[in-house]
């Protein structure tokens, strides 16, 4: 590892300090949504629909109504003064119109668009009634034909929404087409390739819950969700779907099992639990399980794309053009629109010079569960395709792939580096973090390893791939402009004791990460006070000031910024109040090492003097000075960062079976200066789990009706411990240029660069058969068919 | 409805269920041990692990009523009082959990894989790991977490509990 010559201590920056919340956790002391219970509460079940596209003919309440236990039931009539769920981004079209964007009801409005679209939620005194009582609901369905090939969804003369008679949600591009073209013309060879990114359940092993409260005397809703991002769904329940202003709603997402994305969105279930206990005066608990969870959880993925890449006569990539249809599913989820857009297409230049980029997604409804972003969110599907067509060229050509790779990389005095679509890299090296990979692969040997493996029958093969991500979402006017309808900066609250111990409050939200150890340690660092004495508060919109929430590997980039931010309004108070107390000048006052002192001087007040004095302040000169040591910040990044690696995989192919074993994983990132390298690693490998996992073993299946076919775990294959190798992993260091703490974000990192990895990896194995490509996921039926389709 | 007694942690436990009440249920809902997870609905994912007469099972398969008479532990029964299990002290060092949903499962199944095989290598770890689904860790540090949580209940030589 070649990060930031640290630790200094045991438990500051640099230092893999073992995590504070696993004291509660193996311990089984953990809080999840579902753990909580409230008197007098209730349970609803939702009915879903079983069809993919069909009229809803009328509901027949009545045998329900009647049902043991049952409190209440709802349906769309029932909702009809409650707005839509909301979504967060404007897309414009091509032509310049706005993308459409059909209502998305909290109950089904006279149609059914997906199966698992909620019909009906019936509340009873526990959840085995309102269970029994869904059964007894009788729904006169007009099946309509199912929207299912997003390809042909224009054509297909069905239309899910009336608001999008073509099944259309926009038709988006960027670059210009004619300056590529032309590049085109003048290439000496061209790769094309076709592939697919295959549909994921995002499957956080904590199912989705809710409940809600009211309290009748003073008008106030809660709202304890598994959420990633409390506040965020206090803005767009409150404001769009219940009309509620946001003081009279806390939304509270207490300890959350995972969300790879998933619990970022404000969903269905969330509105009804909070509307439905103001109608009954009663809690109403919500809590799925796991099959409705692939029916009613986002999705993630699902591109179709046409790819290809000019290069001239000594392998220079000289443009790129992609042409994609991304899945929408049947409604717009809170970010769906710009996970194929700004998330997506902005990153095509990768860690390549190519000049000139075209890309044009077309975003289409279709009758299936909507999608939206999930681990990495448009990312992997740019990496796969880019490191996908570059692999392609390689062999095309007769390149060593990492030789090509290299000859197009962006030089480290090319920083900063305006790329073709939009963004702005500050930093990285890009030589460096492939070094390193190939090295810890021993990319040198393996041609002996293939052989010796040919001598056991196994066909052995070596991927490279080298990503690149945008994280720390996102400076806010670059957002605003690119159509986001929110800010996107952090806020934060340091809260210093009398005691001297530290409070903070935080919008960054963990749901795995390890925020409570990995801000302690930052603020621990920069105040010189114990780690021990630092508690992190997050998940609370009534006890956090604010927050965009967690995702897009943004906490420590923003979320940790904004608490640095804080800590530097708080040391800059220190020096005022230490001033007073050793009358000496403000300007004279530095801070080291825990204390403050007058500079040039042995006077000094230690951290906790100071505290303690900020709240016993009997002789402040109060116009001046104001009791208290706390403060407030909100940070708005100055730019994206942007985490790049190189990852190699080499796998061993079974011909008999087309049965994939890794055989080693070796990822190199630069994720900058690093906080906490075990958390860090932990992060790394998760991701990898997620990435390999598409790539040879998940898959989100629908019949030709609509039926989701990989509804369960016994259908949807989630990786397994004997699926996966050890990984080995390292990093490398360029600190990000513009923020304080020099970080770039390592969530997403894994799920990003490995599928390529894997896939250039099978089909190199698979070279002798003269396969070019391999759709994920790679199951050994799809191998088993190429090699004997080819042998 | 039946009644059924039982021993949860030790402790002994006479609870009204109705017939179609899983163990699961018993312990989360009645007995407010919500340490025990349910992540799925087809007994795949092993959050719900418990120790019934000392072996590890899934309390979301098993009826409430089937637990007559048994010996359960659940992943709060584990630790000695202050002091962690040594596998629940292994997941710690070796960050073998993030967001902790499914760690109790994975401790318990652990406690009793060692049973078994006292010494595991890693692919013994992983193979046995078939019946519990973590999303978080990509499962290196769980099984680097599982083989030294082995070593330290063999250096403690000590009785497992349940
Ligand atoms: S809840 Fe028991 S196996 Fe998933
Ligand atoms: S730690 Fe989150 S599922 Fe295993």
């Amino acid at each position: 590892m070649t990060h930031q010559p640290r630790p200094i201590s045991e438990t500051g920056i640099g230092a893999s300090v073992r995590r504070t919340e696993d004291a509660r956790f193996v311990r089984g002391k953990g809080r999840y949504t579902d753990d909580i219970n409230l008197a007098g509460q209730t349970y609803v079940v939702f009915l879903r629909s079983p069809h993919a596209h069909a009229t809803i003919k009328s509901i027949d309440l009545a045998n329900a109504r009647r049902a043991p236990g049952v409190v209440a039931i709802y349906t769309s009539v029932d909702l009809a003064k409650l707005g839509g769920l909301p979504c967060g981004w404007l897309i414009t079209n091509r032509d310049g119109s706005p993308m459409r964007e059909p209502k998305h009801p909290v109950l089904a409005e006279g149609k059914v668009r997906h199966v698992g679209d909620p019909v009906a939620a019936i509340i009873a005194d526990t959840i085995a009634h309102a269970r029994d009582a869904a059964e007894l609901i009788d729904v006169d369905y007009d099946p309509l034909p199912a929207v299912m090939d997003m390809t042909s969804a224009a054509a297909s003369g069905v239309a899910l929404h009336e608001a999008a008679p073509d099944n259309t949600c926009y038709d988006w591009d960027i670059g210009d087409k004619a300056v590529v073209d032309a590049a085109f013309a003048k290439a000496a060879h061209l790769t094309t390739l076709k592939l697919s990114n295959n549909r994921l359940a995002p499957n956080a092993i904590e199912p989705r819950a809710a409940i809600g409260d009211y309290n009748s005397a003073t008008g106030e809703h809660t709202l304890y969700t598994t959420s990633q991002n409390p506040h965020v769904i206090r803005l767009l329940m409150g404001a769009f779907v219940l009309q509620v202003p946001e003081h009279k709603i806390r939304v509270v997402a207490p300890d959350v099992g995972g969300g790879f994305g998933s619990k970022i969105y404000h969903y269905a279930e969330e509105a009804l639990v909070t509307w439905a206990a103001a109608q009954l005066g009663r809690p109403v608990k919500w809590t799925s399980d796991r099959s409705e969870a692939f029916i009613s959880d986002a999705q993630g993925r699902d591109h179709k794309t046409t790819v290809e890449l000019a290069l001239d006569k000594d392998g220079k990539f000289l443009g790129l053009r992609v042409e994609t249809f991304a899945n929408m599913g049947a409604y717009l989820s809170t970010f769906a629109s710009v996970i194929p857009t700004y998330l997506h297409a902005t990153l095509l230049a990768g860690q390549y010079t190519t000049p000139v980029i075209y890309c044009r997604i077309k975003a289409m409804f279709t009758s299936t569960v909507p999608v939206d972003a999930y681990r990495g969110a448009g990312r992997p599907e740019a990496t796969y395709l880019l490191e996908r067509v570059v692999d392609l060229a390689a062999r095309e050509t007769g390149r060593d792939p990492a030789a090509l790779r290299r000859q197009n990389f962006i030089q480290p005095h090319q920083f900063p580096y305006q790329t073709p679509v939009a963004l702005t890299y500050d930093t990285g090296n890009y030589q460096a973090t492939m070094d390193a990979a190939l090295a810890a692969a021993d990319y040198v040997g393996f041609p002996a390893r293939k052989a010796e493996a040919k001598t056991r029958g196994k066909l052995r093969g070596i991927g490279i791939a080298a990503y690149i991500e945008a994280c720390g979402i996102a400076p806010s006017n670059i957002a605003g402009a690119l159509g986001a309808r929110a800010g996107l900066y952090e806020a934060a609250t340091v809260r210093v004791n009398p005691t001297g111990s530290i409070s903070v409050f935080t919008g960054s939200h963990s749901h795995g990460q390890g925020h409570e150890t990995t801000f302690a340690q930052v603020v621990s660092e920069k105040l010189g006070v114990p780690f021990e004495s630092v508690d992190i508060v997050h998940g609370d919109t009534a006890r956090i000031p604010f927050g965009m929430g967690t995702y897009g590997s943004r906490s420590l980039a923003v979320g940790g910024s904004a608490i640095v931010k804080a800590i530097d309004k708080i040391v800059a108070k220190g020096k005022k109040i230490a001033a007073h107390m050793l009358e000496a000048a403000e300007a004279d006052m530095v801070f080291e090492d825990g204390a403050f002192k007058v500079t040039g001087t042995d006077r000094q007040k230690t951290f906790g003097e100071v505290a303690f004095q900020a709240y016993v302040p009997h002789n402040f000169p109060l116009e001046t000075l104001e009791p208290g040591l706390e403060e407030n910040a909100f940070y708005d990044p100055k730019n994206f960062t942007f985490p790049a690696g190189t990852y190699v995989c080499e796998v061993e192919i079974d011909p008999d079976t087309g049965v994939v074993e890794i055989k080693a994983f070796n990822a190199c990132d630069d994720f900058g200066n690093i906080i906490n390298p075990m958390i860090v690693e932990g992060q790394v490998h998760g991701g990898l789990a997620q990435g390999i996992g598409q790539a040879l073993l998940e898959h989100c299946i629908y019949d030709d009706n609509g039926q989701l076919v990989t509804g369960s775990y016994m259908d949807y294959a989630m990786p397994r411990a004997s699926d996966l190798p050890s990984f080995a992993v390292s990093t490398t260091s360029t600190p990000c240029t513009h923020n304080p703490l020099g970080v770039k974000g390592c969530g997403e990192a894994g799920a990003i660069g490995s599928p390529p990895a894997v896939i250039n990896a099978v089909v190199n194995a698979l070279s002798d058969y003269g396969v070019s490509h391999i759709d994920m996921p790679a199951t050994p039926q799809a191998i088993w068919r190429v090699i004997h389709s080819k042998a | 409805m039946p009644q059924v007694t039982l021993t949860v942690n030790e402790k002994p436990i006479a609870a009204e269920v109705e017939g179609r009440t899983l163990l699961v249920q018993l312990l989360r809902d009645t007995l407010g041990l919500t340490g025990t997870h349910v992540g799925c609905d087809t007994s795949q994912c092993g959050a719900c692990t418990v120790h019934v007469n000392g072996r590890s099972v899934k309390s979301c398969c098993m009826l409430a009523v089937q637990a007559e008479g048994a010996r359960v532990t659940t992943i709060e029964g584990v630790s000695d009082g202050q002091t962690l299990h040594p596998m629940q002290a292994a997941f710690r060092e070796c960050h073998g959990l993030q967001c902790g949903f499914c760690t109790p499962g994975m401790i318990m199944s652990a406690i009793d894989m060692v049973k078994h095989h006292p010494d595991p290598d890693e692919q013994t770890v992983r193979k046995w790991l078939d019946g519990n689904l973590c999303r978080c860790t990509g499962y290196h540090n769980i099984v680097k977490a599982i083989r030294a949580g082995a070593a330290a209940m063999k250096a403690k030589t000590r009785e497992n509990v349940a």
